[in-house]
């Protein structure tokens, strides 16, 4: 078990491509931190940067208290679960998992019994025997799993491993992944582009945008207090509504708009923010007209242009409300659901 | 397997536009090959006169005769010595070839050249290199202390056309090598650079076992690339001798039947040569195919 600390970490291409521009990151020793981003963000870089996979073209990484910027990935004690899985196609599960090991000179007996004990764990001491093809996607991805785990490693590193998996499943594993690594605890980094993957997972999340972090924070923070308009974009779906705030003023509620920071230009309302019935503290009114109604069981979701200005914007209601395409409809927001950014700079005001 | 099928409204069209195939193996391959094992069982006289059926005499007597016993000896070591030789270079080639990233096609392409060459071209060639009187490597290898003559040394001449005959064809091993190497997934070797294996654990445990396809097909690629095709690596380079050393299989039958005008011996090591293919063939797919699947 170990920390993990990028200090000013770079990965500049031939062409001068900077896929990193520069990340600093303490991963604390038994912490569970997700890197989450839209393709092309640096994360799986980042990921590979501290596998060894990739050489790092500036600052320091440590692994506890080890500067490993130039070991080689087996010498970095850590795991890595594939987007592929990368089983070896022509071992057996059993030669799988104890590949990593028998490589490392332990000797028979203890392959022998961190096999079966990983094995149990992840429930597939019956396909032991059986090649990589012969298995499902689900039982690939717990053997993948379990090639990181018998290794017992100062840390996972995970490569988007659900995304090749069906949602349900996908489900399923993303619960079994966070019950290991609560029993575990050992230190696990893990790169997705789901925000709710990254949500549901993390115990902190590190939100990457072009190769730099937007944020750093528990999900939950993030979610409540996104520091830029680019996080309170990618975390949370529907994404969060953006309104000029000149409409907003124009639509006669100037009175709850007058503390908001002055560069204020522009603020961000969450979806479920948007209430059909009016609360009973202040709030603001604002119409519109109902373009399309998707119910999705346990919560419906309302695509609406806003009066006068025709912008497209989602409302999130629980239940189905009794509305129709075609109809105008008001919504109330409160103080407290308002997110102020600065569109130039793209960064919150307060 | 669930095949598409055309239907044609007349039934005879399918049959017109295989002809041009259907003819050129009929009157190339069935047809020669049906009398040559017809050929097997006749002797025809000294003129041409007289043609006698004899049944498997002819077939007894080049299993007696100890020169045919010999060049298949001498045939089963030049088949294993040119496929090991130019397998090995191939995918020596093709390993380094696919570590490089920037001038890889450049390579390729000229690795590739020595395949466009006509077997009899390629004899020549090295036969000019060798040539104990006006070749660079004699010369070369006379510092050394090794004096070269392959018209006089038997296993000189032999190590002058296995030579020849894996330079051949080493292109085309290298062609299959490389599109091999490219389709093993880079995060297998990556996953095995965690998992602690050295570069060279990792070509024996990962790469190499997932390379076996592509290395049995070439191997039987390579041993009908012996049996058959190196007659004019052979024909160019050595003719056979000096005395008998390098007579393969197949130079033999040139020889007892072209030159020697002996139809019934030469037409039954012909047959005798398609068997020994055929079964080959057959062990190699029975055997060692079932090992390779993964």
């Amino acid at each position: 078990m170990a920390s993990i600390t990028l200090e000013g970490l770079r990965k500049t291409y031939a062409g001068n491509v900077q896929a990193v521009k520069g990340v600093d990151l303490a991963v604390e020793d038994g912490e569970f931190v997700v890197l989450v981003g839209p393709s092309g963000c640096g994360k799986s870089t980042l990921l590979r940067m501290v596998a060894g996979l990739e050489t790092i073209s500036e600052g320091t990484l440590k692994i506890g208290d080890r500067v490993v910027n130039t070991l080689e990935p087996a010498e970095r004690d850590i795991a890595m679960v594939f987007q592929n899985y990368a089983l070896y196609p022509h071992m057996t599960v059993y030669q799988n998992l104890a590949y990593g090991l028998k490589n490392r000179g332990f000797k028979k007996p203890v392959i022998e019994e961190r096999v079966q004990k990983a094995a149990k764990m992840l429930e597939i001491e019956d396909f032991l025997s059986r090649k990589p093809r012969n298995l499902s996607g689900g039982q690939r991805q717990r053997v993948a799993m379990g090639r990181a785990l018998v290794r017992e490693p100062a840390a996972f590193l995970f490569d988007e491993p659900l995304s090749n998996l069906d949602a349900k499943l996908r489900v399923q594993m993303r619960v079994e992944i966070r019950k290991l690594q609560r029993r575990l605890k050992t230190t696990s980094l893990y790169v997705t582009h789901d925000q709710l993957e990254a949500m549901t997972l993390g115990d902190r999340l590190v939100v990457l945008n072009g190769g730099l972090i937007e944020q750093v924070g528990t999900p939950m923070e993030i979610y409540a207090r996104p520091a830029s308009m680019f996080v309170a974009g990618f975390i949370g779906s529907p994404a969060m509504n953006m309104v000029p705030i000149e409409y907003l003023s124009s639509r006669g509620a100037r009175e709850l708009l007058v503390d908001l920071p002055p560069e204020t230009d522009i603020v961000g309302i969450r979806p479920d923010d948007m209430r059909l019935s009016p609360p009973e503290t202040p709030h603001l009114v604002v119409e519109s007209t109902l373009e399309l109604f998707e119910a999705a069981g346990a919560e419906s979701h309302l695509y609406v242009r806003l009066a006068e200005s025709e912008q497209p914007t989602v409302i999130r209601v629980s239940g189905q409300p009794p509305v129709n395409e075609g109809e105008t409809l008001r919504f109330y927001v409160t103080r407290e659901a308002l997110h102020p950014f600065n569109s130039d700079t793209g960064q919150r005001t307060g | 397997m669930q095949t598409k099928r055309s239907t044609y409204q007349n039934r005879w069209l399918p049959f017109f536009l295989l002809a041009p195939q259907l003819a050129i193996t009929l009157v190339f391959f069935i047809w020669p090959a049906s009398q040559a094992v017809k050929s097997s069982f006749e002797r025809t006289d000294a003129f041409g006169f007289k043609t006698t059926f004899v049944g498997l005499e002819n077939y007894a007597r080049i299993l007696a005769d100890p020169s045919y016993l010999n060049a298949l000896g001498r045939t089963a070591i030049f088949a294993i010595s040119v496929t090991v030789l130019s397998m090995g270079m191939a995918l020596l080639l093709a390993v380094c070839v696919n570590r490089v990233l920037k001038s890889a096609k450049f390579y390729t392409t000229l690795l590739v050249w020595p395949y466009a060459v006509a077997p009899v071209v390629a004899g020549v060639l090295w036969w000019f290199l060798f040539n104990p009187t006006i070749g660079l490597l004699p010369h070369l290898l006379d510092w050394f202390g090794i004096s070269w003559n392959h018209r006089v040394s038997g296993s000189q001449a032999m190590i002058l056309i296995t030579i020849a005959a894996a330079w051949k064809q080493i292109s085309y091993n290298f062609l299959f090598f490389l599109a091999g190497l490219q389709s093993v997934p880079h995060s297998l070797i990556e996953a095995a650079a965690i998992d602690g294996a050295t570069p060279f654990k990792r070509f024996w445990t990962i790469v190499l076992p997932l390379l076996s396809p592509t290395t049995f097909f070439l191997l039987i690629i390579n041993i009908n690339y012996v049996m058959f095709d190196t007659f004019g690596v052979i024909d160019a380079t050595t003719g056979g001798g000096p005395g008998q050393a390098t007579m393969t299989l197949v130079y033999k039958v040139y020889t007892d039947g072209v030159a020697g005008l002996n139809i019934g011996s030469s037409s039954a090591q012909s047959v005798m040569l398609m068997g020994i293919v055929i079964i080959l063939t057959f062990i190699q797919f029975r055997y060692v195919e079932r090992r390779v699947n993964y």
